[in-house]
């Protein structure tokens, strides 16, 4: 068995410190070091988006990113979304659109969604569907999920 | 894109209730948008270890040995199976409630023995500490094949001389078994009237022959199990499935033990459309777990979810209509293959009864065939066999149209199935809204509105599904916060949890969010069927209304006791139970709820239930598209959905299901396929190659909810999960007829299919 490298970093906010093997994703890492499995697994080869996570503010399908490649970085999961008992804007109109049916690309597409209102308040329709278009969703035909990003656009400008 | 001024998303409801047609947030859905949600493959357990499956590299070959000693010598591997592991099963036919089904083949897709039938069919498996560890000892593994020349299509494989591919298959012809060995499992045939004299009275005839290609479910969530065989002999399930009762079942036959010794706790479910009906890894984690002493949890790569899993039938379908020149279809014929896969059971029966379903035709003659070939065991796929038959028959349908210079819908209107309609198959229809669901198209905004510019077409279709009854079971107990826990066997894929607690809801009066839903496992609730044939809203929820009226009459008798009057003198509207003998005395289900201790008990509902009632649900797609005349590639402009749901019990969820199956099949239309090389290998088994249709490939779905209530339920429910798939492939066909004057008669409508159809009819270019 390879030896295991220590790796310290950063998960939503919290310092974290884990063991892996070389060769482990940091998906890997996450579901099963760490234990945050909110981000899943659909292809393991970057084409579902089901794993995407932020790693240092940039979209990454978290299963083509070695784990090794965490330290020093700053990590944020769909766990890392909601702000404390509160759910981000995106996640309540998730809820209130019915924009997710099955859930298992919601935890990716999420984290996708945020790092688009994170840079830009009010995106087009066009951009929405350009910036999720990683993230496979075999359920909903997008219709919901582009609305509900639009209506959390909206929502979070009102609270500005 | 069309800039839009009218409602995108419209209900034509037909009646009004206080729970039913809000759309409340989902009881499940704080979970899900948060990843705290547990689905399959976030399970985790005290010893847990990996299991891994070594799967054929040929499509088709006999099995000359296997060597599993040094994959058992690997330090880090805890137990090595292959089909010698499982009993033997025999001759012995079993049904799970989807017809019956030789043993031997459930058993021989889960691990092969003897032969190979297709490219990654399993054939032994490995447990060790770690995922990386078992996959490493796969290697080790040492296979020798006599590998075989596959056949790969129903009408390569319908040929005399075609490789076959089980020496024990022998046709049965017209529902009688013959002694010919073929690759034909079933050809059977539905008649009605005198389809010579139907066709000989026609003006106009059309026929054409259709080809599909094998397409996928895509479900975002790879199949999973966690299994551990227990020391008390005891087989413990946790999984992602359409049905724990389905997975229960066909894992004790398989096993060969009873169905009590099996218990499955249905974990969250990552999507399934039909995929996630079919056992494949809990039988091979089972044997896995038992051997080892350990639980053993197995994960499908993509890769396997694509070569080893249900895909749906590629499809072979030759379809004749005559028309009379004012429109009447007099006489129509299907010749109809399908691509079972590996083993018998293409979803041809169902395709073959949809296949003129929409329509009222005197005389038929449909023939199906049910055709073994070097391909994945097929499976269901939302409408199982529905769609391919619909792109055949409505771009007929489009065709005649435009040869008698009739509008599309009216061609329609003037044939379209009603109440008492006979189909060729058989049965009468009951209440049914084709006639409705036309004329909301040819009402629609959409319909009228200009479609201008070159290379621009509108195309329309629609689409049949039967919609599924089965088993159910609900129970139901009265908190003393006036809160109802609803427990239930239907897992939730969409959204059901709520729809169900929504019916109940209704019959409490009380807010849907006081009724909260477990999904619960096979030792917890009663025989519940699948999440499958649009059957849980209607089925599941007749059950959960049933048990709701179960507590509300106990509930009767428990005011009646506190008041000292009759039950008969008790009512109950709106969540407040009064009195009817003039005494005016009322209390409300909550405040009664806080006394059911202090009264004599608590309360708990129930019911179980096999409903008959079943109500067909017609859908039907009107498609702008923009064909670039260079390229081929299909751009949608513009797409509407419409459905006939009975009654919309959540319409957002409703509207989901039509905006999901609708992208569906424009995947199925334009994109999906298995690209198959000569050999019998999937070129494509990813999904960057598998092209499914991302946000950036569509517009919006709009979506207009047709009500006309099914009789069979008490509040109207059809089911809506399944026949917004049938005619997305045809109404794009259709679009592309309009848009640059081809007739396309193969799935994928791809940019290489659609230049080949151009340049058929204008040449190649120099």
């Amino acid at each position: 068995m390879p030896r295991k490298v220590q790796v310290q970093t950063k998960i939503n906010g919290e310092d974290v410190e884990f063991l892996c093997e070389p060769r482990q994703s940091l998906l890997e890492a996450l579901r099963d070091i760490v234990g945050l499995t909110g981000a899943k697994e659909g292809c393991n080869d970057g084409n579902c988006g089901a794993c995407t996570v932020l790693f240092d503010g940039r979209i990454v399908t978290s299963c083509l990113v070695l784990a090794v490649e965490a330290e020093g970085k700053q990590i944020t999961t769909i766990e890392g979304v909601a702000m404390g008992n509160e759910l981000h804007p995106i996640q309540q109109c998730f809820l209130e659109g019915a924009a997710l049916q099955c859930g298992i690309c919601t935890p990716g597409i999420i984290v996708a969604a945020k790092a688009l209102l994170d840079q830009d308040t009010n995106p087009s329709e066009e951009k929405i569907r350009l910036w999720l278009a990683n993230n496979l969703c075999r359920c909903t035909g997008y219709d919901k999920i582009v609305r509900s990003v639009q209506a959390a656009a909206g929502r979070m400008q009102e609270a500005r | 894109m069309s800039t839009q001024n009218y409602e995108p998303n419209m209900v034509l409801s037909t009646t009004e209730f206080d729970v039913i047609g809000t759309r409340p947030v989902r009881h499940d859905g704080a979970d899900k948008v948060t990843g705290r949600a547990l689905y399959g493959a976030d399970i985790e357990l005290a010893g847990l270890i990996h299991g891994a499956i070594l799967r054929s590299p040929h499509a088709h070959a006999r099995i000359k040995s296997i060597d599993t000693s040094k994959a058992e010598a690997h330090p880090a591997v805890k137990a090595v199976v292959t089909s010698a592991d499982l009993p033997d099963a025999g001759d012995e036919i079993i049904d799970l409630g989807e017809g019956a089904t030789p043993l031997k083949y459930l058993r021989g897709n889960v691990l092969a023995s003897g032969k190979v039938l297709y490219k990654g069919h399993a054939i032994a498996a490995v447990a060790a500490n770690s995922l990386h560890d078992a996959q490493e000892a796969l290697k080790l593994i040492k296979i020798e094949y006599e590998v075989l020349p596959p056949t790969l299509t129903a009408p390569d494989a319908m040929r005399d001389g075609a490789p076959i591919l089980h020496e024990g298959l022998k046709t049965t012809e017209l529902g009688k078994p013959t002694d010919k060995v073929s690759n034909v499992a079933s050809h059977f045939q539905h008649v009605k009237g005198d389809i010579a004299a139907g066709f000989a009275e026609a003006d106009l005839v059309i026929e054409r022959e259709f080809n599909t290609a094998t397409v996928h479910q895509g479900y975002i969530e790879p199949h999973n199990t966690t299994v551990l065989w227990n020391n008390d002999g005891r087989v413990q399930v946790w999984c992602s499935s359409q049905g724990a009762f389905a997975i229960r079942d066909t894992t004790a036959a398989i096993l060969e033990v009873p169905v009590s010794q099996v218990k499955v706790t249905p974990m969250e479910i990552g999507g399934g459309f039909g995929g996630k009906i079919p056992v494949y890894l809990e039988p091979v984690a089972a044997v896995l777990s038992k051997k080892s002493g350990h639980p053993v949890k197995i994960v499908m790569s993509r890769a396997d979810e694509f070569e080893a899993t249900g895909p749906t039938p590629g499809s072979c379908i030759r379809v004749k209509i005559g028309v009379k020149n004012d429109g009447k279809m007099v006489a129509a014929q299907a010749w109809m293959a399908y691509e079972a896969g590996a083993y018998p059971g293409a979803m041809i029966v169902p395709g073959s009864m949809c296949v003129f379903a929409a329509y009222d035709i005197e005389n038929i003659v449909i023939d199906g065939f049910d055709v073994v070939v070097n391909k994945p065991s097929t499976a269901a796929y939302r409408a199982p066999g529905a769609t391919n038959a619909a792109f055949a028959t409505e771009s007929i349908v489009d065709e005649i149209a435009e040869k008698l210079g009739i509008d599309p819908l009216d061609l329609r209107l003037r044939n379209a199935a009603t109440k008492g309609t006979r189909r060729a198959d058989g049965p009468k229809y009951p209440r049914i809204g084709c006639v409705e669901l036309l004329e909301a198209m040819k009402n629609h905004p959409h319909y009228n509105a200009p479609l201008e510019g070159p290379n621009r077409g509108r195309g329309v279709a629609i689409g049949f599904w039967f919609n599924a009854g089965l088993p159910s079971s609900c129970s139901m107990s009265v908190n003393a916060d006036g809160t109802v826990m609803l427990i239930e066997g239907s897992p939730d894929i969409g959204g059901t949890r709520t729809s169900i607690a929504m019916q109940a809801a209704e019959v409490l009066g009380i807010a849907a969010e006081d009724v909260r839903p477990t999904v619960a496992d096979t030792d917890s609730v009663g025989f519940t069927a699948v999440t499958g044939g649009s059957r849980v809203t209607f089925a599941t929820g007749i059950a959960a209304i049933k048990a709701a009226r179960d507590l509300r009459d106990q509930m009767i008798q428990r005011v009646a006791r506190i008041w000292d009057v009759k039950s008969e003198d008790v009512e109950f509207e709106k969540g407040v139970f009064m009195s009817s003998n003039g005494t005016k005395n009322s209390i409300s289900f909550k405040d009664l709820a806080k006394q059911l201790t202090s009264t004599g008990g608590p309360i708990v509902g129930r019911a179980a239930i096999n409903p008959p009632g079943v109500g067909g649900s017609f859908s039907g797609n009107i498609a702008d598209v923009e064909v670039d005349p260079e390229t081929g590639k299909v751009t949608i402009l513009r797409f509407t959905a419409f459905q006939d749901a009975g009654k919309a019990i959540h319409p957002s969820y409703v509207e989901g299901q039509m905006q999901g199956g609708s992208v569906q099949g424009i995947g199925w239309a334009l994109n999906e396929e298995y690209f198959m090389n000569p050999e019998g290998k999937m070129m494509n088994s990813s999904l960057l190659d598998y092209r499914m249709p991302t946000s950036l490939d569509l517009p919006m779905i709009d979506t207009v909810i047709i009500e006309v209530p099914n009789p069979g339920h008490p509040y109207g429910v059809r089911g809506v999960g399944e026949a917004n798939i049938v005619p997305p492939p045809a109404a794009l066909a259709n679009a592309i007829y309009h848009a640059v004057g081809v007739r396309m008669d193969r799935l994928p409508m791809n940019p290489v299919a659609v230049m080949e159809a151009i340049w058929k009819k204008e040449g190649v270019p120099a």
